[in-house]
């Protein structure tokens, strides 16, 4: 098994390779306007760094967001494209999962969306996702804390509006989801041979544009 | 059958989805999955809705014309993507897509110029470009006139237009005559049947930028003439003005792609971009091009519009020509440059 992980999901390109015992080699960039210079890049690194070539690769593993669409996008095709190309399967997962890994305990994960808006979702004590992934403003997160006690708080999300996640916050906690997280993650499923779901992107957020209202007169009335 | 390198192009700069296969200049597939029926609501291209649609449609596109050209991933030689100008979110998915099978088949990636490719795209209908020659590129999303030396090294702007784009300003007058979008072949089919003399519509022209267009002026006052119209109650001659309009629009576009060919000693015009299928820019340019001396090239519209084949066809001058390919840090660039040296 050779696993090939990336997510494009926040301002940090992450990716990893591995293999039967274990993680090869990775890399991060922190870049959120140039993910589409830094992938395929440091995909080429990180394979170079186990001596590896792409035909080597037998599964491939992608951060499906929710994250801000362009960068997504970036990881979701190249995931796509490399698959197509390699005669792969490629195995998309919530980006979500991948920063709650690892956590044992209920936790609400939460990340930056913009426009006073996080992405969160929330994990019981097993793992399992409970809530979301969503977006919303940060009260209705608290108020759903509110409602489901004992959750730990962790992500960009739940720092950026620390006024609304005041008790539960775990500060100390990877900013970015790491593609060694993702590889661990989807490894069970592709050494069983499972088929994948689809590469959809989680965008959440329908684009904006509205149909033009009734034609505006260019003459003074 | 011909022979040269075998070359995957890969279109995303707008709202069509184009993957093309050639060797050398033989074009053997040109797929291409547009989102326009998507944007059609909104009255014009979403660059949102255009980005997602490409995601979608990369694989499938990519696997029709692989299919097309009747060649296995393992054969293609080259592989050349639009890296601009375009719609920034656009450009990405096939920049990436690019990149990725670059990557996975160890072959080497050219990123082209999408207006290049414009021009580029004629050698696989008629043969070698004369060089230099004058390039007239009008779409929905650009109006250029080019001086093209060497397409494979970039092409040189000779004037732009300063506000709406040719095929823009189609769409918003077929908007103010209920038209639908896009608004180019209903214009055309209207057009048929109107006086392109009824109505003195203007012919925009910008001061000290002979090669340059503007056509927000011209769009105004069709908008002005329709509701002079509606107010008084009378109804609006729909040929006559879509007649009158497209006649300003073709007028402006041939006659500086004319004094283009004069200036620049140059006995070749080559029209491409969507509005190149418009019946009347086809006509005038002939009847301008013959009474000049200008030999005119226009490739057949499936090739004019935004396709794949397109950047197949310049990505295979390029390696025929020993051009250095991309690196994988290649950016996708909006606004990229037109020449490069
Ligand atoms: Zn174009």
């Amino acid at each position: 098994m050779l696993l090939l992980a990336f997510d494009t999901s926040t301002p940090a390109v992450t990716v990893a390779l591995c293999g039967d015992h274990g993680v090869l080699a990775q890399s991060m960039d922190v870049d959120a306007r140039r993910h589409g210079e830094l992938l395929a890049p440091a995909i080429a690194r990180v394979l170079a760094a186990a001596d590896a070539v792409p035909g080597d690769l037998t599964a491939i593993a992608v951060g499906a967001g929710p994250g801000p669409y362009t960068g997504l996008r970036v990881g979701l095709v190249t995931a796509a494209t490399l698959a197509d190309a390699l005669g792969v399967p490629a195995y998309p997962v919530c980006s979500l999962d991948i920063l709650a890994a690892g956590h044992a305990g209920p936790v609400l994960v939460a990340t930056d969306a913009r426009r006073h808006e996080v992405y969160w979702a929330a994990y019981d004590a097993a793992g399992l996702r409970v809530a979301g992934p969503s977006v919303d403003r940060p009260p209705v997160v608290r108020e759903w804390l509110e409602a489901h006690a004992g959750y730990a708080v962790l992500g960009d999300g739940a720092l950026l509006y620390a006024d609304e996640f005041p008790d539960n916050m775990i500060p100390e906690h990877p900013r970015y989801p790491a593609a060694s997280a993702l590889a661990h993650l989807v490894l069970p499923d592709a050494v069983a041979g499972l088929d994948p779901e689809p590469l959809t992107p989680i965008y959440l957020r329908r684009p904006d544009a509205t149909p033009p209202g009734p034609r505006k007169q260019v003459t003074p009335a | 059958m011909s022979t040269g390198p075998l070359i995957l192009g890969i279109e995303t700069s707008c709202d069509e989805t184009g993957v093309g296969i050639v060797r050398g200049s033989e074009l053997l597939a040109d797929e291409v999955a547009s989102s326009v029926e998507q944007h059609a609501r909104f009255g014009g291209v979403v660059p949102e809705v255009a980005s997602r649609a490409h995601l979608e449609a990369m694989v499938p596109t990519v696997q029709r014309a692989l299919r097309t050209a009747g060649v296995t991933m393992r054969e293609i030689d080259a592989i050349a993507v639009t890296a601009g100008p375009g719609l920034m979110g656009a450009l990405l998915v096939g920049v990436a897509a690019a990149k990725a099978y670059a990557l996975a088949l160890d072959k080497p990636l050219y990123g082209v110029n999408h207006l290049a490719a414009h021009v580029a795209v004629d050698t696989v209908e008629h043969g070698a470009l004369p060089a230099p020659c004058i390039s007239l590129l009008v779409s929905g999303g650009h109006s250029s006139l080019l001086l093209v030396e060497d397409v494979t090294r970039g092409v040189q702007h000779l004037g732009a237009t300063v506000d709406d784009a040719a095929g823009e300003a189609f769409d918003k007058v077929a908007r103010v005559l209920g038209l639908g979008f896009p608004g180019g072949p209903p214009i055309d089919r209207a057009a048929a049947d109107g006086n392109k003399s009824a109505i003195a519509f203007p012919r925009g022209v910008v001061r000290d930028a002979p090669y340059n267009f503007t056509f927000s002026g011209l769009k105004t006052s069709v908008a002005r003439w329709v509701e002079a119209r509606e107010r008084a109650g009378e109804p609006v001659p729909v040929a006559d003005v879509a007649a009158s309009f497209q006649e300003a629009v073709v007028d402006v576009l041939t006659a500086r792609a004319i004094a283009a060919c004069k200036e620049y000693d140059v006995r070749d015009l080559l029209i491409g971009g969507g509005v190149a299928a418009n019946s009347r820019l086809r006509a005038l340019a002939q009847e301008r091009c013959d009474k000049a001396g200008v030999r005119l090239r226009v490739p057949r519209p499936k090739l004019c519009t935004d396709n794949g084949a397109m950047v197949a066809a310049l990505g295979s001058l390029m390696v025929s020509c020993g051009v250095e390919p991309s690196t994988l840090d290649l950016p996708a660039d909006s606004s990229l440059a037109l020449v490069r040296v």
